[in-house]
């Protein structure tokens, strides 16, 4: 079997639906797209100003046409990456706006040169099923920083991508960056790269970029992931349950937008619920509430039969300490236990403000330990015990059999350097580092083996003439991190 | 005086507890009594005020404590106003804050719990809610005599809208008699020093020291 974890009793999922779906009627939600709310009230919602009531049936035809199941594809075409089911994947935490220099230790602005080598830490880890647009460059002017980024991530990964868009016309650019990639538009909705972040506002608010974007990305038919954010106890009720119930509305507002824009586009029911930190004011992104409400959210979009994200594996810590891998790992838990289809936040020091190569590394061996967990333990042998016994009898020697050689691999996870387990001798000779600096090492050694994938002449010519007319409009002279 | 104690205490306590209805009796009833309401809210429940306060600081209330505290502190004060307007008498104001969040930031959290707590204090505060244009910030100080402006940012990219407010002050002519704070998660006291801002506070409580360590600055008593 596989371990299954379920934070919500069965019997409070119908209620919390219901209360959603009340929410959606009274107060009702606010929609500052004046095309969003049209679309809406053509459809039978009726709206006074921004704020829309919208009706259980309309939002139950959107649950209709939403797939349950799509995948993202890597450069090759694979279908590497799957929304859908129990399937559990992990990818970096997204737009952090600095960086953690290790070596120097202290958080500082995150530029071009900072997203490449993320990426390419993150590429040589196959526990990182999908990249993100993991940080905001400071150095590429704020108006291509959406299309920028996704365009760094394209030419240095093959990866599916986790990205987002802020501005519309940041929206437009990057499907046509992702077109460019894809071999041409049709390519792109066949075999999506991408999926797009969308952010609704707590508490049940749409801002006009928000919903403009979710109907843009509808009408192109190309991923969307709603991640709401309600802040338990302050932007949110405080009860967990409260929560879950708003951010239950917030993501049925948003499919509903979303179908009838596209129906039959694909959707995720994704979140960042996290709990308000009653004493400093703070998000707190590692605290083990954060983790529950990511769990039942999930819960909740999967009785709905919905592809699922959720923002667990960060940490407010500010270096790569204890409680950076205490909270990260515990999260990770959850969330692989949970089902949860993208788990996105690897790598994220100080809420999500910070991310960093070095906690990369470590969280992958937390990932790495999640997903073995989540294999539990199965008869692998069709004798568990007794033939193998056959053949050493009393004396102990099972490290010279056939099984053991051949199933060692696949019985254990095989940590990397990152997790010591050698001798006290051998760990003071190696010069008694502690997990930051045995995470140094690590980053140093797959920058080291890193290789940037082949994208073929083509495609880089198509990618790049994307950029280049938007790179030079708003007064980049030479593209940085190439 | 002393004839009020318990009363003074009942004030104290019901702050404490965020308990506005229990407040809102006690306001009542000191008025029923002939109290001072300058002494109601001086010698009652300014005092709960400043108990909560200090245990935040402490880590041993939390910041709902807080926030009732400053709901149930605005609740004896509409009570008492009329009393106060008829007696001529008027609570006196530790100095005038205009606060909000700077322009592109629409996070309101923090910056409302220094207008709380401010306002729980004593000052009186022009609250401009967020995404904020500077040039409103200079109006509404050079409206109401502002003197202090706070100016919250979430964001690092919002944080130099901080530094925008600091010159268009400058530019208008009122940075002589307007000091200026910040504040927001990014915000560090070198950013204030770089920005030319007069203090910066880390959290609510900080921002009510901060607020009237720059009034004794401007020459009001500590």
């Amino acid at each position: 079997v596989t371990p299954r974890l379920e934070v919500l009793e069965r019997a409070l999922i119908p209620r919390i639906l219901e209360e959603a779906f009340g929410l959606l009627d009274e107060p009702g939600v606010r929609v500052q797209a004046p095309r969003a709310v049209e679309l809406l009230t053509a459809n039978g919602a009726t709206a006074r100003g921004e704020v829309v009531r919208i009706p259980e049936p309309l939002v139950r035809q959107a649950l209709a046409t939403a797939p349950r199941e799509f995948h993202l594809h890597a450069r090759d075409g694979r279908p590497t990456v799957r929304y859908g089911g129990d399937t559990v994947q992990f990818d970096p935490g997204s737009s952090g706006v600095q960086i953690f220099d290790a070596e120097r230790g202290e958080h500082r602005p995150s530029c071009a040169a900072d997203l490449v080598r993320l990426v390419q830490v993150a590429e040589m880890l196959p526990v990182y099923a999908a990249q993100s647009t993991a940080v905001v460059c400071c150095d590429v002017p704020q108006e291509i920083g959406d299309l920028y980024r996704l365009f760094l991530v394209l030419w240095h990964s093959d990866k599916p991508i986790v990205t987002g868009a802020f501005t519309a016309s940041g929206t437009r650019l990057m499907i046509d960056l992702l077109a460019a990639d894809s071999g041409g538009r049709d390519a792109l909705v066949a075999r999506p790269r991408a999926v797009f972040d969308v952010c609704p506002s707590p508490p049940l608010h749409w801002s006009e970029f928000a919903a403009e974007n979710l109907m843009d990305l509808a009408r192109a038919g190309v991923p969307a992931e709603i991640v709401s954010v309600p802040m338990a106890g302050a932007t949110a009720p405080v009860t967990l349950a409260g929560a879950v119930v708003q951010h239950a509305a917030e993501c049925l507002s948003g499919i509903t937008i979303h179908q009838l824009a596209g129906p039959g586009a694909p959707v995720v029911w994704g979140g960042a619920p996290a709990i308000f930190d009653m004493r400093t004011g703070t998000t707190a992104m590692g605290a083990i509430e954060t983790a529950l409400l990511g769990a039942a959210c999930a819960q909740v979009g999967k009785s709905l039969e919905l592809p699922t994200h959720g923002y667990l594996c960060g940490s407010d810590a500010k270096c790569i300490d204890a409680q950076a891998g205490m909270e990260a790992g515990m999260a990770a838990l959850v969330g692989a236990l949970s089902g949860i289809n993208m788990i996105s936040g690897a790598g994220m020091l100080d809420f999500l403000a910070s991310q960093s190569a070095e906690k990369l590394v470590v969280d992958a061996e937390a990932i790495g330990a999640a997903l073995r967990l989540r294999r539990g333990v199965t008869a692998s042998t069709d004798s568990l015990a007794a033939a193998m016994f056959a053949q050493t009898g009393l004396n102990g020697e099972f490290l010279k059999l056939r099984e053991t050689r051949q199933l060692f691999r696949t019985e254990q996870h095989l940590p990397s350097s990152v997790i010591d387990r050698s001798t006290l001798r051998a760990w003071q000779e190696q010069g008694g580092r502690d997990t930051a600096a045995r995470a140094g090492a690590r980053v140093a050694q797959l920058l080291a083996s890193y290789e940037r994938p082949a994208l073929g002449t083509g495609r880089e010519a198509a990618l790049l003439q994307v950029i280049e007319p938007e790179a030079r409009r708003s007064g980049l002279d030479r593209l940085p991190g190439l | 005086m002393t004839m009020h104690e318990e009363l003074f205490a009942a004030m104290r306590q019901s702050v404490i507890d965020g308990d506005t209805d229990r407040v809102r009796q006690l306001a009542q009833q000191s008025l029923d009594l002939g109290v001072d309401p300058l002494d109601a809210i001086n010698l009652g429940f300014v005092r709960g005020v400043n108990y909560v306060g200090e245990q935040f600081g402490l880590g041993e209330m939390f910041l709902p404590d807080l926030v009732m505290g400053g709901e149930a502190m605005k609740a004896a004060v509409a009570v008492l106003e009329p009393e106060m307007t008829r007696r001529g008498s008027r609570r006196a104001s530790l100095g005038t804050v205009v606060l909000g969040t700077v322009k592109g930031d629409i996070h309101e959290i923090g910056k409302t719990l220094v207008q709380t707590m401010l306002t729980a204090t004593g000052f009186l505060v022009h609250d401009l809610g967020v995404d904020v244009p500077a040039e409103t910030f200079v109006a509404r100080a050079r409206e109401v005599d502002a003197d202090i402006v706070g100016l919250s940012a979430l964001l690092t990219t919002t944080m130099p809208a901080q530094r925008l407010v600091v010159q268009a002050l400058e530019r208008e002519g009122l940075r002589p008699r307007v000091r200026v704070m910040v504040g927001g998660a990014p915000v560090t006291r070198e950013w204030a020093v770089e920005i030319g801002a007069d203090g910066y506070g880390e959290d609510a409580m900080a921002a009510v020291t901060l607020a009237r360590t720059l009034m004794v600055g401007k020459g009001a008593a500590p």
